[in-house]
């Protein structure tokens, strides 16, 4: 592997920075450093002085040779690829996540809806408690000696099963004792339903809750509508606005998605913004291609510069606010995860399942309803293992794509689904979706480097 | 160091040790549901 393969370096947001890709060190220097970096290791320090003496004086360009020579000493410049035969990943088959499908059924109509508006393609179905119960046992029994464990209700809209939802936290607080674990649930809802006692139960009960909206509201109600086709803005914003504001230090984040009729969506963010959201998400539409609101190459240039101007904006606002946050903006280069957690990524098919409401499992949310990935049922366990065995070989020392790409231990190897969707094999990626991550990494880092005191 | 001023110092290769306990959240249920990125989770084994 060359010296250029082992690191990553970009501009942005007036900073110079360099990313040492196999140790995770992510350098900030200036331009002579910068500059130096293309020729370390091609050229020796004279030839290098040569080729940049018009720019810089030779001094600098040999103290600026000496301090990579250092951090390369250090192990955080040019480190070698990490060898990973010995690589194993849930072995023992652990699940210790689960998306609940409580409800194939939704009081909205958005177009871009991947459950087809609610039903998955399937019948309208509520989640019996019943199933919802065996599906906590099964992830409590598949988690081994795993402590935390995630489940999230899902739809269609959770909040009109919500009498299961509340049955099923009280079960899984009885499964937390008799088993020694711990339940950290969570809700996506569209908040519809929304009212003072579901709020007041989220708030006791919900690590986390996922409000989506789409941001402005003219954007939102062209996407976004209820069962009669009118916009569902005016609905929602009051109740998501009070839920947000009753969180207090719990988590929330309102979720928006952006499709080709947003491609401007740092507005739809600002508006979060405005309307007094700290946490927010908008997330690129998936679906199928010939859709006419699908995301397309030709929008690519248009995203990314998006995502560059809003980080501009993004810096000049947490230097006001430090509560501000976009999810996708957000990074810890100290504390972040392990190795291994960065080259599986979100665990879809291993585990991380989701559950429709008669009990069937899926790799995720994504997949539900396609005949071709069901794993099993919540009574019976996994039967098609062949499909967890490719999800979970599917990581980024796996894929060709990730194997030499730069982004891969922040990616982890994208989206199965998307990659799916697009190229109908988990093991290809997505590449709008890469050109895309891969700048909302960049713009992360330069966040960063620029609040750094 | 005058050139140089490194943000995060972490070395990947010295998770591999103690890593992979799996106690971390899981990328997709935190916010997006479509498009993880596992550069933005914590580590729960400190
Ligand atoms: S950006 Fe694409 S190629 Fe790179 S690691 Fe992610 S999925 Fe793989
Ligand atoms: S495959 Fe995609 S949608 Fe499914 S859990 Fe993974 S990142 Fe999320």
């Amino acid at each position: 592997m060359s010296n250029s393969q082992k690191i990553h370096k970009f501009r942005l947001n007036n900073k110079y920075i360099v990313l040492d890709i196999n140790s995770g060190a992510v350098h900030l220097v200036d331009e002579v450093a910068y500059d130096v970096l293309d020729y370390y290791g091609d050229k020796d320090l004279k030839e290098i002085i040569s080729e940049l003496s018009k720019k810089y004086s030779k001094n600098e360009i040999m103290e600026a040779y000496s301090e990579i020579t250092d951090i390369k000493e250090d192990g955080l410049l040019f480190s070698e690829n990490i060898n990973m035969n010995s690589f194993s990943y849930n072995s023992e088959n652990i699940v210790k996540a689960l998306c609940l499908h409580v409800a194939h059924d939704c009081n909205l109509r958005c177009k871009y809806c991947f459950a087809s508006q609610g039903d998955f393609k399937g019948e309208r179905l509520l989640m019996p408690l019943e199933v919802g119960k065996k599906a906590l046992e099964f992830i409590v029994n598949s988690s081994g000696n795993r402590k935390n464990l995630e489940v999230d209700f899902f739809g269609g809209e959770p909040l009109m099963n919500f009498e299961v939802v509340k049955e099923l936290v009280a079960y899984g607080r009885e499964l937390e004792k008799s088993h020694n674990k711990r339940f950290r649930f969570t809700i996506t809802t569209n908040g519809v339903l929304l009212d003072e006692d579901k709020m007041a139960f989220i708030n006791e009960n919900m690590d986390n809750v996922v409000l989506s909206l789409d941001g402005r509201k003219k954007v939102n109600d062209n996407m976004r509508t209820t069962v009669d086709g009118k916009g569902s803005y005016d609905i929602i914003v009051p109740k998501f606005i009070e839920m947000a504001d009753k969180r207090g230090d719990k988590d929330y984040f309102v979720r928006g998605t952006f499709t080709s009729n947003n491609l401007d969506f740092t507005r739809d963010a600002l508006e979060f913004y405005n309307l007094g959201f700290k946490k927010i998400s908008i997330e690129p539409v998936v679906t199928d291609p010939k859709e006419e609101y699908a995301i397309k190459e030709e929008h690519l240039d248009i995203i990314l510069n998006e995502y560059e101007e809003f980080s501009k904006k993004y810096i000049k606002i947490k230097k006001m606010d430090k509560g501000f946050t976009f999810f996708h903006f957000m990074i810890d280069l100290d504390q972040g995860p392990c190795l291994i957690k960065r080259a599986t990524g979100c665990g879809a098919g291993s585990e991380y399942m989701a559950v429709t409401p008669e009990g069937d499992l899926y790799p995720c949310h994504q997949f539900v309803g396609n005949d071709d990935f069901k794993l099993g049922d919540v009574f019976n366990g996994v039967i098609n293992s062949n499909i967890i065995k490719k999800f979970k070989q599917s990581n980024v020392f796996s894929k060709e794509e990730c194997k030499t790409c730069w982004a891969r231990f922040y990616c982890s190897g994208g989206c199965h689904a998307n990659a799916y969707n697009t190229n109908k094999d988990i093991t290809k990626p997505y590449k709008i979706g890469c050109e895309m991550e891969k700048k909302r990494i960049e713009c992360a880092i330069s966040i960063l480097a620029n609040l750094e005191k | 160091m005058k050139h140089i001023k490194t943000l995060g110092k972490r070395n990947l290769k010295n998770t591999l040790a103690k890593g992979g306990c799996g106690e971390c959240q899981t990328s997709c249920q935190s916010a997006c549901k479509t498009s993880c990125t596992v550069g933005n989770q914590k580590c729960e084994n400190k």
